[in-house]
């Protein structure tokens, strides 16, 4: 997501770099450069005026001419810019006074609505509420049925007295939804609705009149990040038709550049407060503003990326995982343990994209094929305790025999005794506190390149071919550069 | 990355086993020149297409007003500047000057870039079963587009098979089912949860030919055209089609609220499944859909259809000349 924005920012600030004096026609040439990239990137025309004004203000001001690097400076400003647009602080989101809560979810047909109830039901329940899923919309053909199969996956309870299709009355369904959360004892209302278009008068209508039977404490606005200049409008018709309280981004896993994210904001005035990112029913998150505008210009969003590990991955096994690392007992059944672990962060192509610098490798992060893991895992998993334990038994009869075990060649299975003693010496060094020196890796992604930054000091080159150690390795660093906090914050990485 | 390919390759085999690729698709040579586009019922898109001077006026003094129209209807900073500049160059040309002619000059020049000889469907070449692919990215619009389409070929007496190959999104093959039913076309769905979707497009063109139908429209899952697996499996689709019957049209699904990631989408698209032409649908709400003009001019893929709505007759042929008048109007 927004990988081609920020690609296009970062070729403008290659620029500027280096200059000791940044004189108005730098600062215009680059502020040119800026508008096309917004624009091309389908921010809305006016909101990219009013940013390019506002960010030529502050760089012809004092604070940069006075500044000992005007170019980071001007970077600075473009990032104070970004957060301001994306909404400044982080909003959560709202409950009700009293339970249960209702959540209202409105939006353009196609927009992705149904899947996200089922993803914020889903969440919800991670954070220990007891959703319900109503199906209000009687519009599309089986939307119903969709709704429902998605609350068997998740075992979230489903209100759907309507067949739908086309028949039945999504505002009694709605109110009914109330009561019957309330007979159960249910804490959150989901009412998913049926798409709209903001300019179908009658359809707004009915949205308002399901609006005023339940009275949301949320009514979340879906949006899809590929909208182009009409997502202004679009958010404009739905605040003045049945009234916004938020904003949820939706599909933000495609190449969209994302600007109707930047748009809708500072149109609208509301914040956005989740993102849609996959396919899968997990792959959702809450926004924050600040690390979404690391993310544009490619400074990595290593926040959210630990808050994720620190869901995944439990405090004994950690420390477990230290203590093996330090006695250079790390063998490969708790590899095989660790990626298990990885896997419950979600897809490792979007931890890996969260990293500093991760744009330089967005090709082959795209291409990047997660089932490489279940191949490891079968080639693991074709060993015997012996083999796990010591890999140094393997021998030339031993590989052919786990090759045929797990459907691989002899090639995979030398290739991933290589890297896993690669790694495990790699990740030894990093235990006992040093920097890991691994040359250049084969197979999967190319390595990634650290780049220098004045914030994240600590983080060190991983240069791991196999994503799962790398990501694995980098959370461990990333613990260990944290003070340990309370529950979760201790490190595998580094024996503390 | 060896052992990638690996996979890959032994997954196509697999798939390609238990399929007779030997038997021909029977002849079918019986005149059916009476089925062209002709005999469908006549539909218009005028009412959908929105003028990009409904909100502001249209000065003819300020061309770079102008500009900042199209870009806010989608149209792309390149295509804007260059529809500007063709603008500009007639007027010089013709020595106009006032809004009327200056209008005239813009509808001419979006129309003169929109149309092409390869506007209508393939309908009228090849062998029966015609076979459509129509594919897109999440949301544009292809199960219901497909449903349209079906309605409009049966009411043009033409029999249609449609193939649920959708078989990742909860309820999407019900969903497909529901149309087939209003459209009085017969469904080929997958037989078990999670069938391979080669597989149910397959079976589909297969009845289709054993069924003497006139037409086969495959419904594929959405997909962000960014996801290499998902876009290598749209190409084995087309492949196992391939190994049964020719495709006539492969339609990709564009939402008229795209914006420029548009053309990511149909280069992608284009790539992995040889898109033969655009449907651009829900241009019934605020949205100008001047995406697909930028897909048009720069990758040359041609709008074949517009969508408008949710009713089962809210479909039509794309008019270049009616789409013109109706941004300038």
């Amino acid at each position: 997501m927004f990988g081609n924005l920020s690609d296009r920012l970062a070729e403008t600030f290659k620029n500027l770099r280096g200059k000791g004096r940044l004189s108005a026609a730098d600062i215009d040439a680059t502020l040119r450069e800026i508008r096309k990239a917004l624009l091309e990137a389908d921010v809305a025309l006016e909101v990219v005026k009013n940013f390019i004004q506002s960010v030529r203000d502050r760089a012809l001001g004092d604070e940069v001419s006075s500044a000992l690097n005007p170019a980071q400076q001007v970077v600075q400003i473009v990032n104070d810019e970004l957060i301001k647009i994306l909404g400044g602080e982080p909003r959560k989101l709202r409950f009700g006074k009293t339970a249960p809560t209702v959540i209202m979810l409105a939006g353009l047909q196609g927009s992705g609505k149904t899947t996200l109830a089922g993803k914020l039901a889903k969440w919800l329940v991670s954070e220990g509420e007891t959703p319900l899923l109503v199906a209000a919309d009687l519009q599309r053909p089986n939307a119903v049925e969709q709704l429902t199969i998605l609350g068997g996956k998740i075992s979230v309870e489903v209100f759907a007295p309507e067949v739908g299709s086309g028949s039945g009355d999504p505002v009694k369904v709605a109110k009914d939804s109330i009561a019957h959360a309330k007979s159960m004892g249910l804490s959150v209302v989901i009412v998913d609705t049926a798409g709209r278009l903001g300019v179908d008068q009658e359809m707004m209508q009915q949205a308002a009149n399901i609006r005023d039977a339940v009275k949301p404490d949320e009514t979340l606005f879906v949006i899809d990040s590929m909208l182009g200049q009409d997502a202004v409008n679009v958010a404009k018709a739905f605040e003045d038709g049945v009234g916004i309280s938020a904003v949820v981004l939706a599909k933000l896993d495609g190449d969209s550049r994302g600007g109707a994210a930047l748009s809708v904001t500072s149109v609208t005035g509301k914040p956005i407060i989740f993102t849609s990112t996959g396919e899968s029913l997990d792959a959702f998150e809450p926004f924050y503003p600040d690390r979404m505008a690391s993310r544009i210009l490619d400074m990595g969003d290593v926040l959210t990326l630990i808050e994720q590990a620190q869901k995944a991955f439990d405090d004994d096994t950690v420390q477990e995982m230290a203590l093996k690392l330090a006695k250079e007992t790390f063998t490969l059944e708790d590899f095989l343990d660790q990626m298990q672990q990885l896997r419950k962060m979600g897809s490792l192509k979007s931890m890996l994209a969260m990293m500093p610098g991760a744009g330089q490798m967005r090709q082959q992060l795209d291409n990047l094929d997660e089932r490489e893991i279940d191949r490891t895992e079968a080639i693991i998993r074709s060993m015997t305790p012996v083999e796990r334990q010591n890999p140094k038994v393997l021998n030339g009869s031993r590989r052919t025999r786990i090759a045929r075990g797990s459907g691989m060649t002899v090639t995979d299975v030398n290739s991933l005794v290589n890297r896993f003693e690669q790694a495990a010496k790699m990740m030894k060094t990093v235990a006992k506190g040093g920097t890991p020196q691994i040359p250049g890796m084969p197979a999967g992604v190319g390595g990634v390149v650290p780049r220098k930054k004045a914030k994240d000091k600590k983080k060190s080159g991983s240069k791991s071919g196999n994503p799962a150690k790398r990501a694995a390795e980098l959370t461990g660093k990333e613990f260990g550069s944290k003070p340990p906090s309370g529950a979760g914050g201790s490190s595998f990485g580094i024996g503390n | 990355m060896s052992s990638l390919f690996f996979w890959r390759k032994k997954r196509e085999e697999e798939a390609g086993e238990g399929f007779d690729t030997n038997t021909q698709a029977p002849e079918l040579a019986a005149d059916n020149s009476e089925l062209t586009p002709a005999t469908l019922p006549k539909r218009s898109s005028k009412k959908a297409i929105r003028s990009l001077f409904s909100s502001t006026k249209f000065d003819p003094e300020d061309l770079e007003a102008l500009e900042e129209l199209l870009i806010q209807a989608d149209f792309g900073l390149t295509s804007s500047e260059a529809i500007v500049a063709a603008v500009m160059k007639k007027a010089k040309d013709q020595g106009a000057s006032s809004e009327a002619e200056l209008r005239k000059i813009l509808a001419q020049v979006i129309e003169l870039e929109l149309k092409t000889d390869s506007q209508a469907l393939n309908l009228s070449t090849g062998k029966l079963p015609y076979v459509f692919l129509v594919v897109g990215v999440n949301g544009a619009g292809k199960t219901t587009t497909i449903g349209k389409l079906a309605n409009w070929l049966t009411e043009g007496s033409w029999s249609v098979v449609l193939g649920a190959a959708d078989t990742f999104r909860a309820a999407a093959v019900n969903q497909l089912a529901t149309w087939s039913e209003r459209a009085g076309a017969k469904l080929v769905a997958p037989k078990t949860d999670g069938q391979d979707p080669a597989s149910v497009a397959f079976e589909a063109v297969e009845t289709a030919i054993e069924s003497n139908s006139d037409i086969v429209i495959i419904d594929t899952a959405g997909r962000l055209q960014n996801k290499a697996d998902l876009m290598d499996e749209l190409s084995k689709i087309r492949r196992v089609i391939e190994k049964r019957a020719e495709i006539s049209e492969v339609l990709l699904v564009i939402d008229a609220t795209t914006g420029q990631n548009g053309l990511a989408q149909a280069k992608a698209f284009a790539k992995a499944a040889e898109v033969t032409g655009i449907v651009l649908t829900k241009l019934d709400g605020t949205a100008k859909g001047g995406i697909a003009f930028a897909i048009q001019k720069e990758l040359g893929i041609p709008i074949k259809l517009v969508g408008m709505g949710e009713g089962i007759n809210d479909f039509a042929f794309f008019d270049a000349n009616e789409f013109a008048i109706g941004l300038v109007a």
